[in-house]
């Protein structure tokens, strides 16, 4: 029986000792033009911070990765390492590869706990930039911008900053406070916050376009998709499932027969909460088989741990409910025909062969929304993502983008978006120099 | 099974393996738990004139996370009553017939005193006498110790004092602190010695602490130089230990070595062996892991001995010196080229850097198509372990210009990855040697040397 209650879900994986991290940094071979820094989407210079620990240079350690990557602690926490700098070491062929993810953490908790600013800002340029969303692609924008010396604002439509750091990763994973004080390390770069603002609903584009020089769009994306199935108003949503274990002292309430529909990251989070809430039987239903999940190899193994059940080639078609009280869910078997679109087998409903599962319930985690706001804002689309050129560029000139919601291709990750965050400061940056050149 | 037993100037052990004189002798109970673990003699700790040690005493060098690979010490001789030491000397000798008792000892450079502790020793039943004249610190600021291993007139000097009233075997042990170790060797040759010991400590400052800038470790603020020993100073004390071993006055009067000096395993003391010693004494290791090393010691030594056909000892001992030459007397055109395993090669580029950086330049990084590509080609909008294990290119030594310098070898993270393979030069064996007898100019005039290079086809990169 896994954990329960807030203890269940307290950072999972300890921080290294200071035993331990000098330990592994020595066992690192420190590679010449590594492959775990290729494989990092930031490309931190790996190597190079561990050595620092091996010798004791913590703070070197520390700025050694706040220069690539502004959200360290974050990735440190929730970075699928094993499909990134892990994966790629070259200790992993027969041996064990070397615990970057906790280095990193280690020398981050370095920095943090000790309050170092170690990340240099130029001297002011005079130049305005409006950051809209304070998710990991807004605040690594934020933050590299305000490092060239010009002026951010980001606005949040939420009362906390730091997007799914904050409120979408399960604790267990990162805490609340380690996003938050990430958020305050962007602030302390001289970015302004403003909270409670939300583009669309009072502030428009036209309005930023005025009063900036450009503007940075980290928008992520929207609610859970709808499955378009008879009584999903009964269906609790997955991301705010997550939230309200992560800010509610009492975490989110929890049935004692739990299904979660969906097979992804999100979806082993809710189901490791709903465990970790009391829940005896947590059942975790997905309308392919385990070889077309999209959840990572390592949080499946995870979630197997916990005690979860699965009913792979499921696909639900209705909520059963007495009233208010949901009491099953509603399926039918599926089988798997050609590739589809995404290059995984099409499913198909398996004719009468509908049946209920017994649920007292039932949690959504099916993906997110392409909002409506893309298009209103005027933008073009790809596929309902936001259209960015090579230098993440929208349509509108000046207004650039980057995140979860400009993912059209590739599986969105934090780590993906805090390197979107800094490619787009770099073009931003370009921008108001040509911008400058050009008004001589 | 082989047999490990030696013989060493008369003094029987049953194996080579002794604890030298230091910390692990220095009292009866533990000199007789040591022989409790096996170990085949012991040199007791120091004896002779009175002294008082300081706390703090040890230092040690620790690196990449290896502790101790080398320890620093100011402590002196030992601190107790010379009678209590004689006493129990006299009783671990009764306790242990078979194994190899030694004193060492070390008093005032006066004939009397030498005389008077010579006799005291052999009162005791002790096998032999060890004479230190190696300790560097403290002993040797009040003319003991290295003061006297340092000048071969005194070390002859007061070697001739204890062979005039010896009647047990008497060795001297000799200090590395001189530019050569062989004159003092030659000394205690000439005084009629009966054996010879090397190395004692190296003089050494273990370290500075950055938090108070003063000595580490700081004996009350203060810290000075001490002797130096473990695993990092057994390249030193071989080189050592062969120098004298292959020195002809050395060799003429037959004096057997016991080598010491970062001995920790079996390995080390087998090559100690090859170079000439008859026995092996052994100290930072055991002070490091307690004397139950030497059960591994006698084993992993009786093994390679049963692998290599070696009954005894003897039948190796110093067989490697004749493979120790100058450098006039190597092969110029012996050629050797690095060539590196893509099966068991992980690409951790340590070989590339360390080759372009800082030797000759002859390792390129190949991408999948056979082209040369720099290092960090990648883009920089790529990622992932997928990628990034593909895309990585193979280093491949260029082998027309590598001069075999064998630094990719040694950097290699991977046992036998990269090989050393011997290639015909295509020229007649030469050594410089005789190169310049037959050809004086080349060692004068780099136009002669540069004619001689391109009539040999040398080319040098």
């Amino acid at each position: 029986m896994p954990k329960t209650g807030n203890e269940g879900l307290a950072e999972h994986i300890p921080p290294l000792t200071a035993h331990e991290a000098f330990v592994e940094a020595n066992r690192c071979l420190f590679c010449y033009d590594a492959p775990c820094a290729h494989a990092c989407p930031t490309h931190i210079d790996i190597p190079k911070f561990i050595r620092k620990i091996s010798t004791e240079n913590l703070t070197g350690s520390a700025r050694t990765i706040f220069d690539s990557n502004l959200l360290g602690a974050t990735c440190a926490r929730v970075c699928p390492v094993q499909e990134l700098c892990e994966g790629a070491c070259v200790l992993g062929s027969d041996h064990k590869p070397i615990m970057i993810g906790r280095l990193q953490r280690f020398s981050m908790d370095h920095a943090y706990s000790r309050g170092l600013r170690v990340v240099e800002v130029a001297a002011p340029t005079g130049r305005r930039v409006a950051v809209v969303g304070s998710g990991p692609a807004g605040l690594s924008c934020a933050g590299e911008l305000a490092r060239r010396g010009h002026s951010v604002t980001v606005f949040e439509k939420r009362e906390l900053a730091g997007g799914l750091s904050t409120y979408g990763i399960i604790s267990l994973r990162e805490p609340v406070e380690a996003s938050l004080a990430e958020v305050e390390m962007i602030r302390s770069l001289g970015v302004q916050l403003e909270t409670g603002i939300e583009l669309g609903a009072g502030l428009t584009l036209e309005d930023l376009n005025g009063r900036f020089d450009a503007v940075f769009l980290g928008l992520g994306l929207g609610a859970t998709t709808s499955m378009e199935i008879a009584g999903e108003e009964h269906v609790v949503d997955g991301l705010g499932y997550i939230e309200q274990s992560k800010l509610t002292p009492e975490g989110p309430k929890t049935g004692r027969n739990v299904v979660v529909i969906g097979a992804g990251n999100t979806a082993i989070d809710c189901a490791t909460i709903a465990r970790r809430q009391g829940a005896p039987q947590v059942t975790m239903i997905y309308r392919r088989s385990e070889a077309e999940m999209t959840a990572y190899l390592h949080e499946y193994d995870f979630i197997k741990k916990e005690g979860v059940a699965f009913r792979f080639l499921t696909q639900p078609v209705g909520v059963v409910a007495d009233g208010d009280l949901v009491t099953g869910l509603r399926a039918v078997r599926v089988e798997l025909g050609e590739p589809d679109a995404s290059g995984r087998r099409a499913p198909r409903a398996v004719p009468n062969s509908e049946f209920v599962i017994a649920a007292d319930q039932v949690i959504k985690a099916v993906g997110q929304q392409k909002p409506a706001l893309f298009t209103k804002l005027g933008l073009a689309t790809e596929r309902g993502y936001i259209k960015v050129n090579e230098e993440l560029e929208t349509s509108i000139p000046g207004v650039f983008a980057g995140g979860d919601c400009v993912r059209a291709k590739n599986a969105a990750s934090t780590v993906m978006a805090v390197q979107d965050g800094k490619l787009a400061a770099e073009a931003i940056h370009k921008y108001l120099r040509r911008a400058e050149a050009n008004h001589g | 099974m082989a047999d490990l037993r030696i013989e060493f100037a008369g003094i029987r052990s049953p194996n080579p393996f002794w604890l030298a004189s230091a910390p692990p002798t220095n009292s009866g109970a533990q000199i007789h738990k040591a022989f409790e673990a096996g170990w085949g003699g012991a040199v007791w700790k120091t004896i002779g004139a009175p002294v008082l040690n300081v706390s703090n005493r040890y230092g040690a060098w620790h690196y990449g996370g290896q502790k101790m690979l080398a320890i620093n010490n100011v402590e002196l001789i030992s601190d107790r009553p010379l009678d209590v030491n004689l006493r129990e000397i006299r009783d671990v000798k009764r306790a242990w017939p078979d194994r190899a008792v030694i004193v060492s000892a070390m008093v005032e450079s006066k004939p009397e005193a030498w005389h008077t502790i010579v006799r005291q020793i052999e009162d005791t039943g002790a096998d032999g006498i060890e004479l230190n004249y190696g300790c560097p610190h403290g002993m040797s600021e009040r003319g003991m110790g290295a003061a006297v291993g340092q000048v071969p007139e005194y070390c002859e000097q007061i070697t001739r004092w204890v062979m005039d009233v010896a009647k047990i075997p008497v060795i001297v042990k000799l200090t590395p602190n001189v530019t050569n170790v062989v004159y003092p060797a030659r000394a205690a040759v000439r005084a009629g010695a009966s054996a010879i010991s090397l190395i004692n400590t190296i003089n050494s400052i273990t370290g500075i602490d950055l938090d108070t800038l003063e000595t580490s470790p700081s004996i009350g603020g203060k810290g000075g130089h001490g002797g130096y020993a473990g695993p990092a100073i057994k390249p030193i004390a071989l080189n050592m230990l062969a120098s004298v071993a292959n020195d002809s006055e050395v060799r003429q009067a037959g004096l057997p070595i016991s080598g010491m000096g970062g001995v920790s395993t079996w390995k080390d003391a087998a090559e100690f062996l090859l170079l000439g010693a008859t026995s092996v004494q052994v100290c930072t290791a055991a002070m490091h892991y307690g004397y139950r090393i030497v059960e591994d010691l006698c084993d992993g030594l009786s093994n390679w001995m049963d692998e290599k056909g070696f009954g005894t000892i003897a039948e190796f001992r110093g067989r490697s010196l004749a493979r120790l030459s100058d450098f006039k007397d190597f092969d110029l055109s012996f050629r050797a080229v690095a060539r590196i395993d893509p099966a068991k090669c992980i690409k951790c580029d340590l070989c590339y850097v360390a080759c372009n950086d800082t030797a000759h330049q002859c390792i390129d990084l190949m991408d999948a198509s056979g082209a040369v590509v720099p290092p960090y080609a990648w883009d920089a909008r790529s990622n992932g372990r997928a990628e990034a294990v593909a895309s990585r290119p193979q280093p491949v030594v260029r082998e027309s210009d590598c001069v075999g310098c064998r630094l990719c070898y040694n950097v290699c993270p991977v046992e036998k990855c990269i090989e050393m393979a011997e290639l015909p030069s295509g020229r007649d064996s030469v050594t410089w040697d005789q190169l310049v007898k037959a050809n004086p100019a080349v060692a004068e005039e780099w136009d002669a040397m540069e004619a001689y290079r391109k009539k040999m086809g040398i080319e040098v990169h």
